[in-house]
């Protein structure tokens, strides 16, 4: 029997894991980030122009289809590849403009969290856990409605929860950084302690940091998707994805490609940022090595 | 062990004062409310007169003992159409609640054998399948599986109903969409912390005097690896708060989320305030009862 002898850790070293590298997801991250990059000149129609001749259409394959629009058009007649195209701009923006405005001010918390320690760490982490406790979609709602609905809002929503999640994480890794010995060489060598944070205890917590951002991307885009669909996220007529799939609700009956194909595309792009954080994960940080 | 309750008692009261002031502060840093209700158009005079309904005209200390007074009282304020928050609340509680209870149960049923199955088979296609399953739990919004599965078995096949309470069939899509994204972390965690128990003295110790592999892990491995999913437990019943919106808003579930969505949309601030205190508290509460019960099932807690 061999049950379990696996659990011992396998010796690998970085070349072994680039050569595990997931291609499939990089790909078709690659795709996605590409095409939304690029958007006007991959998108077969401008996103918002209506042609109400042609609403409604199905896509190619089936009877009544045509190759102008290959996955239909909705209700106005707007092309759903070239919106799911737009959409995918609008999703990675927003989480990437959550993640640099949060992360940043949650690793600076983090790290004199973790490493101040005292009062102020008491101040910062029964915060950290308040907003973590606090229902990120009903919160959402509740600002969206005083806020008003706009890109910008949802951004200053969601920031809040991705800095908690992060001075977390930071203050956990900086803690054990910070009792190592050659902090405490350092610090006897007359190093000031911006110079230790700085140099000693950064770098040594980026590759956590490089781990959390990739995986909170991911949920960061659900979350963003799912305001949109409760029709709370960026207002329309802006393709977001969460609010094409809540567009096709009426017709699910009749015409499923409506939320289908929008719904495809936040699995396909959630769907390869978590397989890479994964692998991430496994070759930044061996310590933690889960799935 | 009482010094480690009253301990965690104590933090979880703090922890509740700091939700609620945070709440309170944020409101009234957002912005007048009495502005969002009256219409640009209204007489000022409109506007006074709901302000001073509000108490929002008295200053910011006296604001802050009533609301908190209040909320000490169990008083959550009176929702705009005149009835008490917490009556509004506790109606739609139930629905919200036995929905939960269900998905929780379907996650855990799928979840935790194959968390475990994932570590003993670690490396062969049963561990592939399970990590499969983790990772789609973890990239499908539940939003979109609601309507796809309403699209499966209540359009095409129609075999469940496309949506409302009414008899156990309808729990089952709900709940499945809503149980879906924990049975990702619950895998993961299984899988994880048996792994670590796996390759532990104990384990090995056991093994070597040539137990049966099935005893091995069921009754060495197993116990020790299914606390941290306690602790788990108590996040995955607060995130099905928090989806409940959403898959509420799908199945037309007359619950918190479809109430708090409703409220948002009619512009009844308290009502939505209430139940973002209240799902808070929720939230805090399992996780000091979560606590609580780990230091039983675990001893170590209690004298760190």
């Amino acid at each position: 029997m061999t049950i379990g002898l696996g659990a011992v850790a396998r010796a690998r070293s970085v070349g072994g894991a680039l050569r595990r590298m997931p291609v499939i997801p990089i790909f078709l991250l690659g795709a996605l980030a590409l095409a939304a990059l690029f958007a006007p000149i991959v998108a077969p129609h401008p996103p918002l122009e209506i042609d109400l001749s042609s609403a409604l259409a199905p896509p190619f394959y089936h009877e009544g289809g045509s190759l102008d629009h290959l996955l239909g058009t909705d209700r106005l007649g707007r092309d759903i590849l070239s919106r799911v195209i737009y959409g995918g701009q609008v999703s990675l923006l927003l989480a990437f403009s959550v993640l640099l405005i949060g992360g940043s001010v949650g690793v600076v918390l983090g790290l004199l969290s973790g490493y101040v320690g005292g009062v102020l760490d008491a101040v910062i982490q029964r915060t950290v856990e308040a907003v973590l406790s606090l229902p990120t979609i009903m919160v959402a709602l509740v600002f969206v409605f005083v806020l008003g609905q706009s890109f910008t809002s949802v951004v200053l929503i969601l920031a809040p929860f991705i800095t908690a999640s992060f001075a977390r994480m930071v203050r956990g890794e900086a803690l054990t950084v910070r009792n190592m010995n050659y902090v405490a060489l350092a610090r006897v060598a007359g190093a000031s302690h911006m110079r230790i944070i700085a140099r000693h205890i950064l770098p040594n917590v980026a590759g956590t940091i490089i781990v959390i951002a990739t995986l909170e991307v991911g949920a960061l885009i659900l979350v963003e998707a799912s305001l949109s669909f409760l029709g709370v996220g960026v207002p329309p007529p802006t393709p977001a994805w969460g609010l094409m799939v809540d567009d096709g609700r009426e017709y699910l009956a009749t015409r499923y490609w409506l939320s289908l194909f929008p719904g495809l595309a936040i699995v396909m792009t959630v769907l390869s940022i978590n397989w890479i954080g994964d692998w991430l994960r496994n070759v930044l940080d061996p310590k933690r090595q889960e799935l | 062990m009482l010094r480690y309750i009253v301990g965690r008692l104590l933090q979880a009261i703090l922890g509740i004062l700091v939700i609620t002031t945070l709440v309170f502060l944020l409101v009234r840093l957002t912005g007048d409310p009495s502005s969002i209700l009256v219409s640009d158009f209204a007489p000022v005079e409109v506007q006074e007169r709901i302000r001073e309904r509000l108490g929002l005209d008295r200053p910011l200390h006296e604001q802050y003992a009533a609301y908190m007074g209040g909320l000490v009282r169990g008083d959550l304020g009176e929702s705009f159409n005149g009835r008490p928050v917490l009556d509004i609340l506790l109606q739609y509680l139930p629905a919200t609640v036995s929905l939960a209870a269900v998905a929780m149960a379907i996650a855990l049923l799928v979840a935790v054998p194959l968390g475990i199955l994932s570590a003993v088979y670690r490396g062969t296609w049963i561990d592939t399948v399970a990590r499969t399953v983790a990772l789609f739990g973890q990239s499908v919004p539940s939003f979109w599986l609601a309507i796809v599965l309403v699209l499966i078995f209540a359009v095409v096949l129609d075999l469940l109903p496309v949506a409302y309470r009414s008899g156990p069939d309808s729990y089952v899509l709900p709940a499945v969409a809503m149980g879906w994204a924990a049975v990702a972390g619950i895998v993961r965690l299984i899988r994880s912390s048996m792994l670590d128990v796996l390759d532990s003295d104990y384990v090995r110790m056991a093994r070597a005097k040539g137990m049966p592999p099935r005893t091995v892990v069921v009754k060495h491995a197993l116990r020790s690896a299914l606390i941290p999913v306690l602790t788990f437990t108590g996040l995955v019943l607060a995130s099905f708060m928090n989806g409940s919106v959403v898959v509420e808003s799908v199945f037309a579930w007359p619950g918190v989320g479809t109430m708090t969505l409703d409220a948002v949309s009619g512009r009844d601030f308290p009502v939505v305030q209430g139940a973002v205190i209240m799902i808070a508290v929720f939230f805090i509460t399992i996780n000091l009862l979560v606590d609580i019960l780990y230091a039983f099932v675990d001893p170590r807690v209690r004298y760190r």
